[in-house]
């Protein structure tokens, strides 16, 4: 497969990954955000949507384009803004013209998907968000990358190609539970960080699960109220939770195992070496260290990896001198 | 910061997408401006001193609004047929076409300016006999081209012997220097070939245009046809009609016979300037079709006189590569160096014979507006036959008799810069103010090599489905002709049809519509 065919669907499904995750984001913070608690604290609120820029890393060029940190500034921004190259908007554009560009990798349905979001997406304007609702949007969001998810998991063939759009999928995940996990850590010190007690405590850690389709999953698993610890686990260590790092890693290093074809290269070896960590790691250890430190840590390593998997298959810069 | 794909992904923005390739899309047409007189009778002086022509050749009815007899089939069935029917079939075809996404982008407008091109259910039907000569002509004409080419950049012996003049070629932009002496497998040049065909007076059919360089056009031959037998399969069993669905294994197979020597079994791949492009719709169809790569420039390296692949298991040799891109922009160490959408080093790889481009590079030396007029003389040099096709009768400005004809006329005729395009530079007589002749005039005489002239022609008509009912509408017909250790001709072609009334315009912006084009097998 051509390096670019492989880097375009890689691309394809990260950015339809990187809007539900940005639609899952915006759902973390507006629930944080419209706490009573932080009504009577306005300023706490903006503070809630500056740390969700600063998950996404947007947060220097929201601000080089506003003076202040206004909720529905950014909620905008993160949306609707083409500006913003990583806003909803945007991701869904980008997707869609890797997908016209490589109408002849992927299937007829699977275009018409994407051809579909973005069209809609098109024709929707700031006031219509608003007036219809921004949670409805955000369903719609989730709503639009389960669909194509979907069709491809049902009509494409098992090649190459699949494993790159797959690749694209855990790559963009991994990196984005990790970015909502440390959003939900920076809220959280010290004593809290080990028990839900306040009401405003429960309801951000229950917050947080909603936010990545887990409260269920949770309340099945542990039969017990929500306590940071277990949250914590879940998302990081547990291999039955669709979101968890733990599957992500798993997935990615299977996949790039198969990619590879049996060479020992060098992505190999870094997913592996994450895919085993979180495998083996114990919560309580990952609690010692430090949360915030084990989550910057394991992004660095994620983009690593990200980098290596480019070098492998996508660039190819050291072609042509070889 | 969120990683972003590399910028080399992203889609080049600044290329000249609309100079990649003569696209179908592009004004093609000589007589394109010829407006008409109130009754809707052309002006047209065919032979000179004869005008006006009657009413335009009509493909389906006779004079008095008989079926011909080719049409009896087809018109006994549109009787048939209840009209919503109709109506509901003709919703049906645009809602395919743009569920499958046969659009063409738009310039200038974001990503969901792409449009459909209208889509007639009234085909264009050529009886077997007809299309028997037609081919032998097309046949013909293309062998000559070819050999022309091979001369050309050979021993140029069709201008020792005094058949063209060495201007020509000399003078000719599209004449590449770095092609002389190279020898290409098979000596094809021009492996695909679109040649325009119109029918004018009473149905003779005439050679419009040589295209020697990118033609397009012929996915939509194809969707056309399987539109058509999608929605009416009944039509296909009322009568046998050549089928074309198999025109992308004809293709490879053609461009498999002149990979470069001792290529057992060659990689083929599409070259294509990219997303951005009109055409880009075609250049992916006819990559997928035919089970082969699709390739930007960006996608390819040359590495000791040999042309790869990037893929993600490590470079791939290509043999031969089907491009749709211009020569100009193809290597920017040999060709326009400000070219992004090419490969550096291209051209050392076709010149030490390891890779193959089709079209070969320096193919524009025959197909320009002076080359076309010398294409009988070169049938007659090299095949020492009669031309079997005719070309529209044409001026050279350049010989002094033709010159004072065409001053002396200038009123009726049309007159074209060599070197224009896109209906710039053009003078349309029957329709210029005296001014605008004066004014011609003189530019002619200043320059008379850099025009050629020809009689406005009546082109012919086919009934086509418009908002008022069924109403005849001029077309053309754009037939291709592959050519490598054989030459192959898919019966048929495209049926272009300018759908506004009267219009000449068969251009896909300007509101030009396509038809299914059937050839009869019996």
């Amino acid at each position: 497969m051509l390096c670019r065919t492989a880097s375009e669907l890689y691309w394809m499904s990260r950015h339809i990954e990187r809007a539900e995750n940005t639609a899952r984001l915006i759902d973390l913070t507006q629930r944080i955000a419209l706490l009573p608690e932080r009504l009577e604290r306005g300023k706490a609120g903006a503070a809630c949507w500056l740390r969700a820029l600063e998950a996404l890393g947007v947060d220097e060029e929201y601000l080089a384009r506003h003076d202040k940190v206004d909720g529905d500034d950014v909620l905008r921004f993160l949306t609707l803004d083409p500006a913003n190259p990583s806003s909803i908007y945007s991701c869904l554009q980008l997707a869609r013209e890797s997908g016209r560009a490589q109408r002849g990798a992927i299937t007829a349905e699977m275009y018409q998907d994407l051809n579909a979001s973005w069209l809609e997406i098109l024709g929707l304007n700031w006031e219509q968000l608003i007036s219809n609702g921004v949670s409805p949007f955000l369903d719609w969001v989730k709503t639009r990358s389960a669909s194509f998810r979907g069709v491809t998991v049902g009509t494409m063939g098992r090649d190459e190609a699949y494993d790159f759009l797959r690749l694209g999928t855990f790559v963009e995940r991994a990196d984005c539970t990790v970015r909502m996990l440390d959003i939900k850590y920076a809220e959280a010190h010290g004593e809290e960080e080990r028990e839900a007690r306040s009401a405003v405590q429960y309801y951000q850690w229950s917050a947080l699960l909603h936010a990545i389709s887990a409260f269920e999953t949770y309340r099945k698993i542990y039969k017990d109220t929500i306590q940071p610890v277990r949250v914590a686990e879940l998302i990081i260590l547990r291999d039955d939770m669709p979101r968890s790092l733990a599957v992500c890693c798993n997935a990615i290093h299977a996949t790039l195992t198969t990619l590879a074809g049996g060479a020992k290269v060098e992505a190999i070896r870094l997913s592996g070496a994450l895919a085993a960590e979180v495998r083996f790691a114990r919560i309580d250890a990952i609690l010692a260290q430090g949360m915030h430190e084990y989550l910057t840590h394991f992004l660095e390593r994620t983009h690593q990896l990200a980098d290596e998997i480019g070098r492998q298959f996508m660039w190819s810069t050291d072609l042509a001198a070889a | 910061m969120f990683p972003v794909p590399g910028g080399d992904l992203a889609p080049d923005e600044h290329a000249e997408p609309s100079r990649c390739g003569s696209d179908w899309t592009a004004p093609f047409i000589l007589l394109m401006s010829i407006t008409l007189h109130r009754n809707n009778v052309f002006l047209a002086t065919l032979a000179a001193g004869t005008l006006p022509m009657p009413i335009a050749y009509d493909e389906m009815h006779l004079e008095g609004g008989t079926v011909r007899q080719h049409y009896g089939a087809f018109s006994q069935w549109l009787q048939q047929t209840p009209a919503p029917r109709i109506v509901q079939k003709r919703k049906e075809a645009e809602l395919a076409f743009h569920r499958v996404g046969i659009t063409f982008a738009v310039y200038g407008e974001q990503s969901g300016g792409e449009r459909l091109i209208p889509f007639d259910i009234v085909p264009r039907i050529i009886p077997a006999a007809e299309w028997r000569t037609l081919q032998a002509g097309l046949r013909q004409r293309v062998q000559a081209l070819n050999l022309f080419l091979h001369d050309v950049y050979h021993g140029q012996n069709i201008v020792n012997a005094g058949v063209v003049p060495a201007e020509l070629v000399r003078n000719n932009e599209q004449y590449r220097p770095q092609m002389a002496g190279l020898d290409l497998p098979g000596g094809i040049y021009a492996h695909i070939a679109g040649i325009d065909l119109v029918r004018a007076g009473a149905g003779e059919y005439f050679v419009l245009e040589d295209n020697l360089r990118v033609p397009s056009g012929v996915s939509y031959m194809l969707e056309n046809r399987r539109m058509m037998m999608r929605l009416f399969p009944e039509l296909f069993s009322r009568q046998s009609i050549a089928p074309v669905e198999h025109y992308p294994d004809v293709l490879v197979d053609n461009l498999r016979s002149v990979a470069p020597t001792g290529v057992d079994d060659p990689t083929i791949a599409v070259l294509t300037p990219g997303a951005h492009n009109s055409a880009y719709f075609e250049h992916a169809f006819l990559a997928q079709q035919m089970g082969v790569e699709l390739l930007e420039g960006q996608d390819l390296f040359v590495r000791d006189e040999t042309v790869y692949m990037r893929t993600t298991r490590g470079p791939q040799r290509v043999h031969v590569i089907y491009r749709r891109l211009d020569d100009d922009f193809l290597d920017p160490m040999t060709f326009r160096p400000d070219s992004a959408l090419g490969v550096p080093g291209l051209f050392s790889a076709v010149r030490a014979g390891r890779v193959t481009m089709a079209n070969a590079i320096g193919t524009g030396v025959a197909d320009d507006k002076t080359a076309y007029t010398y294409v009988p003389d070169m049938i007659r040099f090299y095949l020492s036959e009669e031309p079997i096709l005719k070309n529209v009768p044409t001026w050279r400005l350049r010989e002094k008799k033709d010159c004072q004809y065409v001053l002396e006329h200038l009123a009726e005729l049309v007159v074209k810069e060599i070197h224009g395009a896109g209906g710039y530079g053009m003078l349309v007589g029957p329709t210029a103010s005296k001014q605008e002749l004066e004014e011609f005039r003189l530019r002619i005489i200043a320059r008379p090599e850099k025009y050629i002239a020809q009689p406005t022609l009546a082109l012919s008509t086919c009934p086509t489905f418009v908002e008022s009912g069924v109403a005849p509408r001029h077309v053309d017909l754009r037939p291709y002709v592959l050519s490598g250790h054989d030459i192959h001709i898919v019966p048929g072609g495209l049926t272009r049809v300018a759908l506004r009334e009267g219009s000449l315009v068969v251009n896909s912006s300007q509101g030009g519509g396509t038809k299914d084009t059937w050839v009869l097998e019996n």
